[in-house]
């Protein structure tokens, strides 16, 4: 469904942008219907850009990003947009504190949906609130503040999934969120899987990685060091890159070596 | 015993009434021990590691006591503290690569710090804990601007533990480090305990598994009070109260695989903090709760240096 190949990105940096950093080098992989890919890397490994590039969010200098075959830079931005969303790593600063949280669901009809009668949407918005394991009593005319992290997150998966995507970009989604909830979001993501969503699941702890993805790639200053099914990258990695990093996970069964 | 704590209550003063953030927690934390304390936001624990320095101006103490090295700890007051702070109890703050001074050269500044203590520091022994930690010695003739976030993070455990305080506070130093960064950090940590820099400390994070790596007992808060508190091993393998249990299951873990088995997290929130519920305060998410929930459930000790607050443990 996604596939990028050899895709750049280039940053000028310094004060006249004299130098040049690159942030994303000649990086290709696929995510497909019904799975999760876990981008892992450390900051500045490229991960975010990587997700923005996708969203269209960045051009890249180098390299062709397709959906369905399609150039994404080639298509309409309000079609593509039907296929693919983002939810992002802070939920709290994702909503107008100003207005209800609900607004994300009537600017969603707004924009695609103007025609649709609104006992339909309502319906729409009921279930895609199921789908997500809320209930719309008490997510539904709240403000930001009255809910909590987890509930703003999964409101933000509701929103992409009134769309009917094929394919979400999660972008750290679950690091602002407690231990005991962020495992619920985690789920729901494989639930959506189950279903046919794709899920490009970028993160920098290895453990959610491990625990979600099918396909797991590992970035390292903008580079692929690892690529391949997570078992394997998890249990044989190859790469001394990916070995060091494995080592330096903190585990709650095992003692690191050598502290 | 380093550090003794007796019912311990703080409050944040808002306008809808006293959030009770700390509300009667005690415990001890021995010579030498690494105290691990741990639970998500909102528990607590970031309140009690500035209350035991530096109180801030919504913060009141509401009532307990606590003691450093046998004298008691003045920590209701700001002006009485200061002869306290630095020398006795340091911290390394949440945010190092913000808490240097960007208009002076570090070594200034690290001048000016033991100046406005009265206190001198042998530029040796400062060199000397640089090497331990990496840091070539030109850093103090730069601006902070000029080192890179691991650096700045490295300098600033260097200039908290620079008067071998007895207690020193870690307030989630490690969260915002990449995996490898943290690894040296932790190990960093432990040398200077070792190394006689500090006694005892009080490592704050919401990271159970990164905990496990560093410290001799874990305690573990929710909303606000005390849940359980052992030895790290035993929170980790045999923890009694309801709250840990679930929290500890919730944690995926690397070289685990999860095809079939899912992990669950722990369904509700936990109370608002300005009027929390009579009782345990995990009643309303606790599998296990009956009746008698609805009184406070002391912190007892079950077995040896192994205390929970839970009726049922």
């Amino acid at each position: 469904m996604l596939k990028l190949q050899e895709v750049s990105k280039v940053f000028r940096v310094g004060a006249f942008g004299g130098k040049t950093m690159t942030a994303v080098d000649e990086v290709s992989f696929e995510v497909a219907r019904g799975e999760v890919v876990s981008l892992i890397g450390e900051s500045g490994s490229g991960k975010s850009t990587i997700g923005k590039m996708v969203l269209r969010l960045m051009s890249a200098q180098k390299g062709t990003i397709t959906f369905d075959g399609d150039d994404v830079t080639k298509l309409e931005k309000r079609a593509y947009y039907r296929k693919i969303q983002g939810v992002f790593q802070d939920p709290f600063s994702s909503y107008n504190p100003i207005f209800k949280a609900d607004r994300v669901f009537s600017m969603i009809k707004e924009v695609y949906f103007p025609k649709e009668a609104d006992r339909i949407w309502q319906d729409k918005v009921a279930a895609a609130l199921n789908d997500v394991r809320l209930e719309a009593g008490q997510v539904l005319n709240k403000f930001p503040h009255q809910l909590s992290g987890g509930q703003l997150q999964r409101l933000l998966i509701a929103r992409a999934l009134l769309l009917d995507i094929d394919l979400l970009v999660a972008d750290e989604i679950t690091s602002m969120l407690d231990a005991s909830t962020r495992i619920d979001v985690l789920n729901l993501l494989a639930d959506l899987k189950s279903r046919g969503l794709g899920v490009l699941f970028i993160t920098h702890d290895l453990a959610l990685g491990n625990y979600i993805s099918e396909r797991t790639v590992v970035l390292h200053q903008g580079r692929i060091v690892e690529y391949g099914p997570t078992e394997k990258v998890f249990e044989t990695p190859e790469h001394a890159y990916t070995r060091k990093l494995l080592a330096s996970v903190p585990q709650l069964h095992r003692k690191w070596e050598g502290v | 015993m380093t550090l003794s704590v007796q019912d311990l209550r703080v409050y944040y003063r808002t306008l809808r009434g006293d959030v009770k953030a700390l509300d009667g927690v005690s415990f001890d934390v021995a010579d030498g021990e690494i105290l691990g304390l741990a639970g998500e936001s909102g528990c607590g624990k970031t309140t009690l590691g500035k209350a035991l320095i530096r109180m801030d101006g919504r913060m009141k103490l509401v009532g307990g006591q606590v003691e450093l090295d046998g004298e008691n700890l003045p920590i209701g007051d700001t002006v009485k503290m200061n002869p306290f702070r630095f020398t006795e109890v340091s911290i390394i703050p949440q945010y190092s690569m913000s808490a240097m001074n960007p208009t002076r050269k570090i070594g200034r500044m690290v001048r000016e710090l033991l100046d406005s203590r009265g206190v001198t520091v042998d530029t040796d022994e400062l060199h000397r804990r640089l090497d331990l930690v990496e840091l070539s010695r030109d850093v103090l003739t730069k601006y902070p601007l000029e080192l890179s976030g691991g650096m700045k993070q490295r300098m600033v455990m260097v200039i908290s533990t620079l008067l071998n305080p007895s207690l020193l506070i870690a307030d989630e130093i490690t969260s915002a480090l990449d995996v490898s960064t943290q690894k040296a950090v932790v190990t960093t940590l432990k040398g200077f305990r070792e190394l006689g820099f500090v006694k005892s400390m009080i490592f704050i994070t919401h990271d159970i598994s990164l905990t496990n790596q560093l410290a001799d007992t874990i305690m573990v808060m929710y909303a606000g009070k005390l849940a359980e508190k052992a030895p790290a091993d035993t929170i980790v393998n045999r923890a009694r109260h309801p709250y840990t249990q679930l929290l500890i299951s919730s944690l995926p873990e690397v070289g685990v695989r999860y095809a079939e088995k899912k992990l669950t997290g722990i369904p509700g929130n936990p109370p608002s903090l300005l009027n929390p519920p009579v009782g345990c305060r995990f009643q309303d998410r606790c599998p296990l709760a009956f009746d008698k929930c609805r009184e406070e459930p002391p912190a007892v000790e079950v077995e040896k240096d192994h205390f929970v607050a839970c009726w049922k443990a």
